[in-house]
């Protein structure tokens, strides 16, 4: 067996380095992907590549702007203690804290979450609908990419050799927004999403809805970002008449897949009832009644 | 086979090991320094026999690699009990029953006192929530939770007189 190589590099300059250095090198955040593929001998990386000591992968920082930073291999239950994140984003960050367990959430990040790429991943639709950016960087500097652009199918991603996301950066937003996310698992713990949505609202002084965004999960090769979905619930109050476009977009907007843990239409249906209670929670979010 | 040298704090003694780069913390700490306490019940992050606390966060060890430790302050269920003295985690798992062949049992307890370090007054959801990751074949967990919220009680009845 080739030997393997662990290195913990202390700058981004080291770590892409490193992980340009060694083809077959993987990062490694908290390892609850990785590690788990390595031990089933699914996954043989030649150099693993800590990044939890590069500067700004590990935290979570308010900018001036309003903005949030969060460090791509900041573990979920840290996300989850951020007051602040959690008041402003609590769509994102539910969505972080349902992944796994309590120790699973102890190590889980947001940057293993996306770059392991499954379809089911749960902080993704969150992202999305946040409009999160990634900050990656590599041999060729830093470059910022959206989070739905970085899934390229299950297990792949668009990074290009030697690149890694240092860190995600959420949008500042205003009074009268919020954010929701939900997943339909068959237990109530430790389980793989069978659809999941997360919907991101403004609303306009007036009440109606300015701004939505809807991501959906595990109902196709990569999270969707499903733009009509959004648009359908623009421009008024969240009715009855909206929440039937959303549902019906929504569904519109799926090209899942058969599985053991859902059939392609039931996951196309779930798609639409979980983006119109998501909706629903996040728009009495944003009007403050929640 | 170069191996990488550790240091790190185990129940707050400085500890050294050498270790392979794909050797988790797990056998590191049973095989390396000797404590057996933490079990490999799945080695996938399912069952949470290998519980510890890293830098004072619940983690599955086997799911760490050692090399990750360098630095880092380890909590194993070997650092619970003072001396010969329980602690009252593992003074009610006795008194409740809470635990047959013992296998997940120092994980529980490691996950039980996270959880009590970071919330004294649980309710049963939020414990049978917490402790969703550590996985039992033999209790039916309701002795494990009755345990739990009676050693939450009697911590902070400890915290009150104290
Ligand atoms: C028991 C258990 C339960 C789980 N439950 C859930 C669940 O409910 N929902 C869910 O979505 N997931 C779940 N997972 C999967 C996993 O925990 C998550 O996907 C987690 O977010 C992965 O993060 P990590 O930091 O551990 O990633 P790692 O394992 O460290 O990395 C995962 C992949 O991403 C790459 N990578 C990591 N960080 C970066 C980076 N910054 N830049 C580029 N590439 C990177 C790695 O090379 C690797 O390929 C579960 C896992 C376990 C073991
Ligand atoms: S042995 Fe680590 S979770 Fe089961
Ligand atoms: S007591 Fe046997 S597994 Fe819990």
């Amino acid at each position: 067996m080739a030997e393997l190589q662990y290195l913990a590099p202390e700058s981004v300059d080291e770590a892409v380095k490193a992980l340009a250095s060694a083809p077959g090198a993987r990062v490694l955040a908290g390892g609850t992907d990785l590690i788990v593929q390595m031990r089933a001998g699914r996954a043989k990386p030649a150099a693993v590549i800590d990044v939890k000591r590069v500067p700004g992968a590990v935290g979570v920082w308010r900018q001036v702007d309003g903005a949030f930073v969060i460090g791509a291999a900041t573990p979920a239950a840290e996300i989850g203690e951020h007051a602040a994140l959690t008041a402003t984003w609590p769509g994102v960050v539910e969505a972080a804290n349902l992944i796994g367990s309590t120790q699973v959430q102890g190590r889980a990040s947001l940057g293993g979450n996306l770059c392991n790429a499954s379809p089911a991943a749960d902080s993704v639709p969150a992202l999305v609908a946040a409009r999160a950016v990634c900050v990656v960087v590599g041999p060729a500097g830093k470059r910022e990419v959206p989070v739905e652009a970085v899934q390229a199918g299950p297990g792949r991603t668009t990074l290009h050799p030697g690149e890694f996301v240092l860190e995600f950066r959420l949008p500042p937003r205003g009074q009268r927004a919020s954010d929701a996310y939900l997943r339909l698992i068959p237990r109530t713990e430790m389980d793989i999403a069978v659809v999941g949505a997360g919907v991101n609202l403004t609303l306009a002084a007036d009440g109606k809805i300015s701004e939505a965004h809807v991501a959906l999960g595990a109902v196709a090769p990569t999270t969707l970002l499903a733009s009509s979905a959004g648009a359908a619930i623009v421009g008024g109050a969240l009715d009855d008449a909206a929440l039937a476009r959303l549902d019906a977009a929504a569904c519109a907007a799926c090209n899942p897949i058969s599985d053991k843990r859902g059939t392609s239409e039931y996951r196309t249906r779930i798609a639409g009832v979980l983006a119109r209670r998501a909706a629903k929670i996040a728009y009495d979010r944003a009007r403050g009644v929640s | 086979m170069s191996k990488i040298h550790v240091t790190t704090t185990v129940n707050g003694d400085s500890a050294e090991f050498l270790t392979d780069p794909q050797t988790t913390l797990l056998d590191a700490l049973r095989d390396e320094l000797g404590l057996t306490g933490s079990k490999e019940g799945c080695g996938s992050g399912d069952c949470g026999a290998c519980s510890v606390m890293v830098d004072g966060r619940l983690v599955c060890s086997c799911l760490m690699l050692a090399a990750e430790a360098q630095g880092r302050r380890i909590e194993t269920i070997e650092g619970m009990a003072h001396g010969g003295e329980l602690h009252p985690l593992q003074q009610k798992f006795l008194e409740h029953a809470a635990l047959q062949c013992g296998f997940c049992t120092p994980g529980l307890l490691v996950a039980a006192k996270a959880l009590l370090e970071s919330n004294p007054d649980p309710s049963e959801e939020e414990t049978r929530y917490w402790l969703a990751g550590n996985l039992c074949r033999c209790t039916g967990y309701d002795k494990v939770i009755r345990a739990v919220l009676d050693a939450a009680a009697v911590l902070r009845q400890e915290r009150r007189a104290a």
